[in-house]
C-alpha cells in the first residue's frame, strides 16, 4: 500500500506542477497580450483614474479634467474647444485620441517613462505618474484672429514663425467642441455620428489633413525652381511667352485673367499673376528640376509630422509637358495642405532655409520639470538665398503694387501671393481663395510670421472668390496679431 | 519517599512550533487586512485590531483543543488552515469594498467560527478515527440523502445544490464528500484483498476484474452519487468524486489496469456528456475559446475576465486593494476568488497559496504513510486527495487549464458549507496524524465492517504476503 500511496502522491505533485506552469503561462508569458486585449478594461480604468495632463497655449491651459465618479473617472474638458480643436484634437474615452492629444498621449496620460524620477522602481511598485503638460507653440492672439477671420466659413489658416518653424496658428473651420466626445454613452456616440456625417466635416483638420489645389500661390514655387535652375537669370527680363500660351503637344490655349502677360518678365508675371508665363517657365525648367524644388519645399513627403502626421502635398512625378504646364500654375494634380503653403512662404521669408514646422514647444512633468524641448531643425534648404531674396522682393511687390493689396499693414513689410484655384470637372466647382504671405516689422532682422489662408466658400458669388478679396484680409489680421504682441 | 519514576521516552510533540506558526498565520492575515485598507482608501481599517483578535482567539482555542486532545498531531495542519482561512477573509473583505450592497466578509467569519467550533468538537469528541469505520454504511446512506435533498429545492444559478432555510443557504453536497470518503475508506479497507486478488482475468490475462459481489456495491454507490450530481448539474463535485474514487481504489488495490480502464471510460463519458448536454458543452466551448464572446462583439465572458485578472497581476501583483478583479462580476467572491489573489498578489502570491495547499495535502499523505491500519491510511489519503482535487479542479478551471466547473476553493472562497467542511477535514487529518505520530501502540483493529467475501480472506492475505515479498 505504501508504494501506491507514494504514487498517488506523485500524481498530486503532477497536478501541482501543472497548476504552477499554467499560472506562469497566464501571468507571465501571455500577460502582455491579455493586458492589451481591447475587451480588458483595466488599462482604461487606470488611464482615467487620474487627471490628464494639460495642453498649454501661451502658458495657459486650454484643457482640463472633470471628475465623473464613474468607473472611468476623469473626463477631458476644453476651455475653448472649437477654437483649439485642430491643435488639441480630442481625448475621448470612447473614440481614443487625435492630434496633440494623440501625439503626446504618453506624456498627458502619465505613462511616459521619462516622467518618472526612477523608471525601474516605478515599474516595480506600479506607481502611476501624474500626467505631464504639453506647451504648444500656438499664439492665442493669432489663433483667435484666424478663427474670427474665417468666421465659420469653410477654410483653414496655418501660420509659422519662419526663423524657427514654430506653428503660431492652426485653424480649421467649421470646427467642433472636442469636449462633447470626451465621455462614454449615447450622447457621445450620437455626437460622434452627427459630426462624422455632417456635410461640412467639422472634424476634418483642414490645415494639415486636407489638400487643395494651390492655384496661383504655387507660382512662387515655380519661380523658385526657374531661378534656381537658371531658366530665368534676370527677373525683369522679358520671357519668350505668347499670349495665349498653347499647351505643348496640344491645341489647347491657356488664357490669362490678367493683361499684359505677353512676353512679360517673371517679376511682372508674379505681380499680376500671369498663367502663361509661369506655365511656360515650368515647362522650360523641366520636370526633373521642378520635382527637385517641390521636394525641397516638402511636397510628396508622407513623413512630415508636427508631431501629428501631415497629409502629403502632391506634385505628380510622371507628366507630359502640357500636364507640367498646368501643374506649374498649381492646377492639374497639384495639391497642397494649407500648412505646406505656409511652409513655402516661410522658406522664402527665411532666406530659403526651411525649418521643420512644429506644434509642441516642450513637455513637462506636472510639477514643471522639463521632459523634452523641441529643437529648431532645418527641413531643407528650399532654394538659394539669392533666389529667396528675389522672391521676397517680388512678393512684397504683389502686396504693394499687385493683387495682394488687401494684406498691406502700415509700418510693416508684407509680401504675399494670391491664388484662386479652379477645380472640379470643367472648373465647375466653387473655386478656393488662397493667400500666402509673410510680414516683417520695420527694424526686425527677419520676417516674424508666414501665413497661408484658404477659404472655400460656397455662399459667395463666384466672381467674389479671389485670394486677394477673401483670404488676404484674414492673413493680414493674423500677421497683425503676431507682430502686435 | 518513593523512587522517581524512570524517565519516559519523550517524543517531540511540536505544539510550540504549531503555536509559533499560528501567530505568524494570524499576523499575515491581519497585515493583509491592513494592506487592503491602505491600498483602497489610504487608511488602515479601524477594526483591524478587533479582526486580528477574533482570528487569534479562534486559532488559540483550536490550538488548545489540539494540545490537549491530539498532542502528537502534525504541527503544520492547523496553521495552514488558519492562514488560508485568514487570507480568504481578507480577499472577501477586499471584494466587499467594491460591492457596498452585498457584504460577505462577516457572514464568512461567522461560518469560519462555526467551522473552528466543529473542528474543536471533532478533535475533542473523536478519540480514535477507527470508530468511524463502524459507521461506514450509515455514512454512505447519509451522503446519498444529503446529495439527493437539493433536488427538491429550486435551482440557484443553474445548479440544484442548495438548501434554503429562511435567509441561510448551504450545500449539503459539501458534507457528503467527507461521508463518502469515510465509506470508501472503510469498504476498501475491508475488501481490498478480495478486490485485488479474486475474479476473472480479461485481455490476455493482463486485466483482472474482481467479482461483481465485491466491486458491485462500491461502483453502484459511486455511479449513484455521480448520477445525482449530474442531475443537479454540479459537475465539479461529480468530477471530484470520480477522482476520489479512482485514487482510493488505486491506493487500496494497486491495480493500475482498472485505473486506466476507469479513466478511459470517464473520458468517453465526459466527451459524450460534453457534446450532448448543453450546459457542459458551453463550458467546454468557453474553455477552448475563452475570447469567443469578445470576437462576437458581446464583451468578455467570465473566464476571459478571470484570465485578464490573472494577467494583470503579473509577477508581483498589483497589491491588495489595487486590482480590478471585480470586473469578473458574478461569483467573484466564490468560484473566482483565486483571480483576486492572482491579480493582487501576483504569481508570487499565487505560488505561495498553491504551495500551502500542497503542504496540507502532503501532510495528509504523510499521516497516511505513517499509519498502520488500512482504514486510517485510506481515510487520510482520501481526505487529503479531496483537498488536492478541489484545488486542481477550481484553480485549473478559473485559469483556463481545464473546463470550468463550479467549486469552492478550500478555505478561500465565500461559502459557509465549504469552509465548515474543510475545517472538519482538517480536524480528521489532525486526528489521523495524531494516531500516526503518537507513541501509543496502535491496536490492530481492522475490519470494523464485515468484508463481503469473508471466507477468502485468510487465504488471500497469505497470497498477498507472498506477492509483496517478491516485489522489492
Amino acid at each position: 500500500m505504501i508504494r501506491y500511496i507514494r504514487r498517488a502522491a506523485g500524481c498530486c505533485l503532477v497536478l501541482l506542477v501543472a497548476l504552477l506552469l499554467n499560472a506562469a503561462r497566464v501571468q507571465v508569458f501571455q500577460a502582455d497580450s491579455l493586458d492589451d486585449n481591447p475587451a480588458n478594461r483595466r488599462k482604461n480604468i487606470v488611464r482615467y483614474d487620474q487627471q490628464r495632463g494639460n495642453i498649454l497655449v501661451d502658458g495657459k491651459s486650454v484643457t482640463g479634467s472633470k471628475d465623473t465618479g464613474e468607473q472611468l473617472r476623469w473626463e477631458r474638458t476644453y476651455t475653448q474647444g472649437p477654437l483649439y480643436a485642430p491643435v488639441t484634437g480630442y481625448a475621448s474615452q470612447t473614440y481614443g485620441t487625435a492630434f496633440v492629444e494623440a501625439a503626446e498621449d504618453d506624456i498627458l496620460s502619465g505613462t511616459d517613462p521619462m516622467l518618472a524620477p526612477l523608471p525601474f522602481w516605478t515599474d516595480l511598485t506600479r506607481k502611476q505618474q501624474p500626467g505631464g503638460n504639453v506647451a504648444t507653440t500656438i499664439r492665442a492672439a493669432a489663433q483667435q484672429a484666424a478663427y474670427e477671420g474665417l468666421g465659420g466659413r469653410r477654410g483653414a489658416v496655418a501660420a509659422i514663425e519662419p526663423s524657427t518653424g514654430r506653428i503660431l496658428a492652426l485653424v480649421s473651420s467649421p470646427s467642433y467642441d472636442p469636449g462633447t466626445l470626451s465621455g462614454t454613452g449615447r450622447t457621445v456616440s450620437d455626437t460622434w455620428a452627427r459630426l462624422n456625417s455632417s456635410t461640412s466635416q467639422p472634424m476634418l483638420n483642414r490645415a494639415i489633413r486636407q489638400t487643395y489645389p494651390p492655384g496661383s500661390t504655387f507660382k512662387i514655387v515655380t519661380a523658385a525652381a526657374a531661378l534656381d535652375a537658371g531658366t530665368v537669370v534676370d527677373v525683369d527680363a522679358p520671357t519668350d511667352t505668347p499670349d495665349p500660351y498653347i499647351l505643348p503637344g496640344t491645341r489647347t490655349p491657356l488664357p490669362n485673367e490678367a493683361s499684359g502677360c505677353e512676353h512679360a518678365s517673371l517679376a511682372y508675371a508674379i505681380r499680376v499673376s500671369c498663367n502663361t508665363v509661369m506655365a511656360n517657365l515650368g515647362v522650360k525648367t523641366g520636370l526633373a528640376s521642378m520635382l527637385d524644388t517641390v521636394g525641397r519645399f516638402g511636397f510628396n513627403d508622407k513623413g512630415i509630422r508636427i508631431p501629428s502626421p501631415v497629409a502629403a502635398s502632391n506634385f505628380d512625378k510622371n507628366m507630359s509637358d502640357d500636364q507640367l504646364a498646368l501643374s506649374s500654375i498649381g492646377q492639374f494634380d497639384t495639391r497642397a495642405t494649407p500648412l505646406q503653403m505656409a511652409m513655402v512662404a516661410a522658406a522664402v521669408a527665411n532666406g530659403g532655409d526651411l525649418n521643420r514646422p512644429h506644434l509642441v514647444d516642450s513637455t513637462t512633468t506636472k510639477k514643471g520639470g522639463l521632459v523634452s524641448q523641441t529643437a529648431v531643425r532645418s527641413y531643407q534648404q528650399a532654394m538659394n538665398p539669392a533666389t529667396a531674396m528675389q522672391l521676397q522682393r517680388m512678393m512684397i511687390d504683389v502686396v504693394e503694387n499687385g493683387t495682394g493689396g488687401n494684406a498691406a499693414i502700415p509700418g510693416v513689410v508684407v509680401g504675399g501671393k494670391t491664388g484662386t484655384a479652379q477645380h472640379g470637372v470643367g472648373n465647375s466647382g466653387v473655386p478656393y481663395a488662397w493667400f500666402i504671405s509673410f510680414a516683417q516689422k520695420d527694424g526686425a532682422g527677419t520676417p516674424g510670421v508666414a501665413v497661408a489662408v484658404v477659404v472655400e466658400d460656397a455662399a459667395a458669388r463666384r466672381g467674389d472668390i479671389t485670394g486677394g478679396g477673401l483670404a488676404a484680409p484674414i492673413a493680414r489680421s493674423v500677421m497683425e496679431a503676431v507682430l502686435g504682441d | 519517599m518513593t523512587d522517581a519514576p524512570p524517565p519516559e521516552l519523550r517524543l517531540p510533540k511540536r505544539r510550540g512550533v504549531e503555536l509559533c506558526l499560528l501567530v505568524g498565520a494570524v499576523l499575515i492575515a491581519v497585515l493583509g487586512y491592513c494592506a487592503t485598507g491602505l491600498g483602497k482608501t489610504g487608511t488602515a481599517p479601524p477594526d483591524a485590531l478587533k479582526y486580528g483578535a477574533g482570528l487569534g482567539v479562534l486559532a488559540l482555542v483550536a490550538h488548545f483543543a489540539v494540545r490537549f486532545r491530539a498532542p502528537y498531531a502534525d504541527p503544520l495542519l492547523l496553521p495552514i488552515a488558519v492562514l488560508l482561512n485568514g487570507i480568504g477573509l481578507v480577499l472577501i473583505y477586499r471584494l466587499d469594498l467594491e460591492t457596498p450592497k452585498t457584504q460577505a466578509a462577516f457572514t464568512q467569519l461567522t461560518w469560519s467560527t462555526l467551522g473552528v467550533g466543529l473542528f474543536i468538537a471533532v478533535v475533542v469528541l473523536l478519540r480514535d478515527h477507527r470508530v468511524l469505520s463502524r459507521y461506514a454504511y450509515v455514512s454512505c446512506a447519509a451522503a446519498l440523502v444529503l446529495m439527493a435533498v437539493p433536488i427538491f429545492f429550486p435551482a440557484i444559478n443553474g445548479a440544484k445544490i442548495w438548501i434554503r432555510f429562511g435567509g441561510l443557504s448551504f450545500q449539503p453536497g459539501e458534507f457528503a464528500k467527507i461521508l463518502l470518503a469515510i465509506f470508501f475508506a472503510a469498504y476498501l479497507a475491508a475488501n481490498r484483498n478480495a478486490l485485488a486478488y479474486t475474479g476473472r482475468t480479461f485481455l490476455f490475462k493482463r486485466l483482472q476484474l474482481p467479482t461483481g459481489r465485491v466491486l458491485g456495491p462500491i461502483v453502484a454507490i459511486w455511479l449513484l452519487s455521480v448520477g445525482v450530481l449530474v442531475l443537479e448539474r454540479d459537475l465539479g463535485t461529480s468530477l471530484l468524486f470520480f477522482g476520489l474514487f479512482v485514487i482510493m481504489l488505486y491506493v487500496a488495490t494497486g491495480r493500475t489496469g482498472w485505473i486506466a480502464v476507469g479513466l478511459l471510460l470517464a473520458a468517453v463519458g465526459a466527451y459524450a456528456v460534453g457534446s450532448v448536454e448543453p450546459h457542459v458543452h458551453s463550458r467546454v466551448a468557453d474553455w477552448l475559446h475563452p475570447f469567443a464572446s469578445i470576437e462576437a462583439g458581446n464583451g468578455p465572458g467570465q473566464l476571459a475576465q478571470s484570465l485578464f485578472a490573472f494577467a494583470a497581476g503579473g509577477m508581483l501583483g498589483t497589491g491588495l486593494g489595487l486590482g480590478h478583479s471585480i470586473l469578473i462580476g458574478f461569483a467573484a467572491k466564490s468560484d473566482f476568488i483565486l483571480a483576486t489573489a492572482g491579480e493582487e498578489l501576483g504569481l508570487t502570491g499565487l505560488t505561495a497559496l498553491f504551495l500551502l495547499y500542497a503542504l496540507l495535502v502532503a501532510r495528509g499523505y504523510r499521516a497516511g504513510l505513517a499509519l498502520r491500519d488500512p482504514f486510517g491510511r485510506l481515510l487520510a489519503i482520501g481526505l487529503a486527495s479531496i483537498v488536492a482535487l478541489q484545488v486542481f479542479v477550481i484553480a485549473g478551471g478559473v485559469m483556463g487549464l481545464i473546463p470550468l466547473t463550479g467549486m469552492a476553493m478550500p478555505f478561500l472562497a465565500q461559502g459557509g458549507s465549504s469552509v465548515v467542511t474543510n475545517w472538519i477535514i482538517v480536524a480528521l487529518l489532525i486526528r489521523v496524524s495524531d494516531s500516526a505520530r503518537s507513541p501509543r501502540p496502535a491496536t490492530a483493529d481492522t475490519g470494523q465492517i464485515a468484508a463481503v467475501v469473508e471466507r477468502d480472506l485468510a487465504e488471500l492475505s497469505h497470497v498477498q504476503d507472498q506477492l509483496e515479498r517478491k516485489q522489492p
